[in-house]
C-alpha cells in the first residue's frame, strides 16, 4: 500500500463529488480539492516513487522532480483561482470537468512513464472538450466536435509514437529522446498538437473564445502548458523547436491583430507566448530551460488573469467583439485595471512577472550567441505589447464610448483578479521564489539600469507605434482564414461538389432507366401482351402441329 | 441567453479622461516619456552582446520599426485571410442549421 494517492487522483474524486453534489458544498469541494492536490504535490519525491503491473507492465504512475512540481503547483493554483473565479456562475458539469481536465494535467506532470502519460493526455482531451461543450451555444458544440477531433488525432499520433519508441527501445521511461526516426517524430508531434504548433494551430483560437466566459479560464491554462513540461521532459535541446517557436510567435501576433473577437485575440497570444517556450526547450541550456518553465509559470498567471478581465466583459455585456465594446473603464474600473496589469505582465513590462521570466528566455539564446534568436525575440516582445498589452485593454476599455455602462465583476471574480494581478507584480518585483522552484540553480538578476531602459524603450515605442498606426487596425467584422480552412471549407464544399455531382448522375440513370424501361415495355407489351405474338392463346391444333414437327426434327437429330 | 447592459447616449456623456483637452496633454505625457528614455541612455550604457545592440537607443528604435513592420505585415496578409464572420456558417453546420450566434 502506497504511503500517498497520485495527486491526480485527489482531484478525479473532487471532480466526482462536483458533479454529484449542489450548492455550498460543491463550491467547498471545488475549492478544497486543487489546495489537498496541491499539497499532495509537495508530498511527491524526487524519482520513481509509485508503480503498478498492468498486463505484465511496471508502470511507473507516479515520478517527481523539481520541473514536475513546478508544473503541478501552478496547475493546482490555477484550478483554485479559477474555481473561486467560477464557481457561482459555471454550471455545475462545467466546474467537474474543468477539475477533471485539471487532474489530467496534474496526472500529466507526475507521469513516470510515456504509457502513464498518454492515460491522462486523453483524460486533458475529453474533459477540455466538456468544458467547450459547456459554451452551450451551436457554434461551441461545432467548435468542440473541431476541438476534439483535432486532440484524439494528435493522441492517435502520440500512441503510435509511443509504440514505436517502446518497440525500438523496450522502454517507454520519460527521458530525453531526439528527433530521429520516425517514431520520436510522431511523439514530438503529438506534443506539438497540443502545444497549438504549426500546422494545427487554428483548434485553440477556433474553441477557446466559444467556451463559456468561465470556461475559457480554464482552458487558456492547461493543455498548452503541459505540452510545454512534457516538450521539457522530452525533447530538451531539440533545434527544431526553435524554429517552430519563432514560427508560433509571429503567427500569435499577426493573427491577433487582425481578430475583432476580444477573447480570440487572447487565444491567439496563448500560442504566441506557447511560442516563446518551444524555442527556449529548443534551445535547451539550462538558461533556456528554467526560463521555458518560468515563463509558463507566469503565463498562466497572466493569461488567466486577461480571459478573466475578459470573462467579466462578456458576462456582464454578452458581447465579444471589439467594435461592439469600448469606454468600460468608466464602470469597469476593477476588471479594466486587471486586465491592464495581465497585459503589462504578458508584455514583460519591468515589475511584471513577464519581465522576470521572458528575460531568461532571451538570456538563454544571447548566452548561446543566436543573434537571430535574440533579435527576433526582441521583435516578438515588441509584437507582444502590441497585440495584446495595449490592444486588448484599448479596444474593450477605451477607444470610442460604446454606451455601455455594465456593473463591475461580481465579489468572487473580483477577488479572484485581484489574487492574480497580486501575483503579476509580487512575481515581478520578486521572482525568487518562484527562481527557487526551477529545474536548474537560477540566479538572474534583471533589474540593471540597462536591461531596465532597453525594455522601456522597446515596449514604449512599440506603444507610440500603436497609437501612430491606429488607423490602420481599424476593427472590420471578419474571421482569418487558417489551415483550418482546408476542413471547414475546402472539404466540405469539395464534399458538396461530389455529392451534388452523384445525385446528378443518378437522377440523369434515373431518367435513362425509366426511357429505356419504355421502349423495352412497349416491345414486351407487343409481344407478350394480351394480344402479343407469344402471349396470346393458340388453337389447340396448331399446338399438336408443333409437337409433331419438333418430335419429327429430334427423331431426325437422333438417327443421324 | 443576454444579459441587460444599463445603456447611455455617449454624445451626452462628459469624463476627463476622453476630452480633447486631456488627450491633448497625455499625447504630451508619452512624448516626454518616450524622449527620457532616449536621453536616459546618455547615462545608462546598454550593453548588449549582438552588434546592433551597441546602437544608439537600439530598444526604441528596433521596437517601433519592428511594430510598423508588423502592424502593415498583418495589413497586407488581411487582404488575404479577412473574411466575413459568416464564412463558416453554411459548412460548420452540414449546411443545414444556422449557429447560435
Amino acid at each position: 500500500m502506497p504511503d500517498f494517492l497520485p495527486p491526480a487522483v485527489w482531484l478525479l474524486a473532487g471532480a466526482v463529488a462536483v458533479a454529484m453534489t449542489r450548492g455550498g458544498l460543491r463550491s467547498v469541494i471545488l475549492l478544497l480539492t486543487p489546495l489537498a492536490t496541491l499539497w499532495a504535490a509537495w508530498q511527491v519525491p524526487d524519482g520513481v516513487v509509485l508503480t503498478a503491473t498492468y498486463l505484465e507492465h511496471a508502470a511507473e504512475l507516479v515520478e517527481g522532480s523539481p520541473v514536475r512540481r513546478l508544473f503541478a503547483t501552478i496547475f493546482c493554483i490555477m484550478a483554485f483561482v479559477g474555481g473561486l473565479y467560477a464557481y457561482r456562475t459555471a454550471s455545475g458539469t462545467e466546474l467537474a470537468a474543468a477539475l477533471a481536465y485539471a487532474a489530467g494535467a496534474v496526472g500529466v506532470c507526475f507521469a513516470g512513464d510515456l504509457l502513464v502519460l498518454f492515460l491522462y493526455w486523453e483524460v486533458m482531451a475529453i474533459f477540455s472538450t466538456v468544458v467547450v461543450f459547456c459554451g452551450a451555444t451551436g457554434r461551441a458544440r461545432a467548435a468542440g466536435i473541431r476541438y476534439a477531433v483535432i486532440h484524439f488525432l494528435g493522441g492517435v499520433i502520440l500512441m503510435v509514437g509511443i509504440e514505436s519508441v517502446m518497440v525500438g527501445t523496450g522502454s517507454v521511461d520519460i527521458r530525453a529522446l531526439s528527433a530521429n526516426n520516425l517514431g520520436t517524430w510522431m511523439v514530438l508531434i503529438g506534443l506539438l498538437v497540443n502545444a497549438a504548433a504549426p500546422p494545427l494551430s487554428a483548434w485553440l483560437a477556433d474553441a477557446y473564445p466559444e467556451a463559456s466566459p468561465t470556461g475559457s479560464v480554464f482552458l487558456s491554462a492547461f493543455t498548452t502548458k503541459t505540452a510545454v513540461l512534457t516538450l521539457i521532459l522530452l525533447f530538451p535541446g531539440e533545434p527544431v523547436l526553435i524554429g517552430v517557436g519563432l514560427f508560433m510567435v509571429f503567427y500569435g501576433i499577426i493573427y491577433a491583430l487582425l481578430e475583432n473577437d476580444a477573447r480570440r485575440i487572447l487565444a491567439y497570444s496563448i500560442v504566441n507566448q506557447v511560442g516563446f517556450m518551444v524555442t527556449a526547450v529548443g534551445i535547451g541550456t539550462e538558461t533556456a530551460l528554467n526560463g521555458a518553465a518560468a515563463h509558463a509559470f507566469a503565463h498562466i498567471i497572466y493569461k488567466a488573469l486577461l480571459f478573466m478581465s475578459a470573462g467579466v466583459v462578456v458576462y456582464r455585456t454578452g458581447l465579444n467583439r471589439c467594435s461592439d465594446l469600448g469606454g468600460l473603464f468608466r464602470t469597469m474600473p476593477l476588471t479594466c485595471v486587471c486586465g491592464i496589469i495581465g497585459a503589462l505582465a504578458i508584455s514583460s513590462f519591468p515589475l511584471t512577472s513577464g519581465f522576470t521570466t521572458k528575460t531568461l528566455i532571451s538570456e538563454g539564446a544571447a548566452e548561446q550567441g543566436m543573434a537571430a534568436v535574440y533579435y527576433l525575440l526582441a521583435a516578438a516582445s515588441a509584437g507582444v505589447f502590441l497585440h495584446a498589452g495595449i490592444k486588448f485593454p484599448w479596444f474593450v476599455f477605451f477607444q470610442k464610448d460604446s454606451g455601455l455602462r455594465p456593473k463591475d465583476a461580481p465579489w468572487n471574480m473580483g477577488l479572484a483578479m485581484v489574487l492574480f494581478a497580486a501575483a503579476c507584480i509580487g512575481l515581478g518585483i520578486y521572482p525568487d521564489p518562484l527562481y527557487a522552484l526551477l529545474p536548474y540553480p537560477e540566479d538572474a538578476d534583471f533589474y540593471t539600469p540597462g536591461k531596465v531602459l532597453f525594455y522601456l524603450q522597446l515596449l514604449l515605442f512599440s506603444g507610440l507605434a500603436f497609437f501612430l498606426m491606429l488607423p490602420l487596425m481599424r476593427r472590420t467584422l471578419t474571421l482569418s482564414l487558417d489551415v483550418d480552412w482546408l476542413w471547414r471549407r475546402a472539404l466540405p464544399v469539395a464534399w458538396y461538389a461530389v455529392a451534388d455531382g452523384l445525385v446528378a448522375i443518378r437522377d440523369k440513370a434515373r431518367k435513362d432507366l425509366a426511357a429505356a424501361r419504355r421502349v423495352l415495355g412497349d416491345w414486351f407489351a407487343e409481344h407478350w401482351g394480351g394480344e402479343g405474338l407469344f402471349a396470346r392463346s393458340w388453337p389447340i391444333s396448331t399446338t399438336a402441329l408443333w409437337i409433331a414437327a419438333l418430335l419429327a426434327a429430334y427423331v431426325l437429330v437422333y438417327y443421324l | 441567453m443576454l444579459p441587460e447592459v444599463p445603456r447611455v447616449d455617449p454624445a451626452t456623456e462628459d469624463h476627463w479622461l476622453t476630452r480633447p483637452v486631456t488627450v491633448r496633454r497625455l499625447w504630451w505625457l508619452l512624448g516626454a516619456v518616450l524622449l527620457l528614455t532616449v536621453l536616459a541612455q546618455f547615462a545608462i550604457p546598454v550593453k548588449g552582446k549582438f552588434p546592433l545592440e551597441g546602437t544608439f537607443a537600439f530598444g526604441a528604435w528596433y521596437g517601433f520599426v519592428c511594430c510598423v513592420a508588423m502592424v502593415l505585415a498583418a495589413r497586407v496578409l488581411g487582404w488575404w485571410l479577412k473574411r466575413p464572420e459568416t464564412y463558416y456558417d453554411a459548412t460548420d453546420n452540414g449546411g443545414e442549421e444556422g449557429g447560435d450566434a
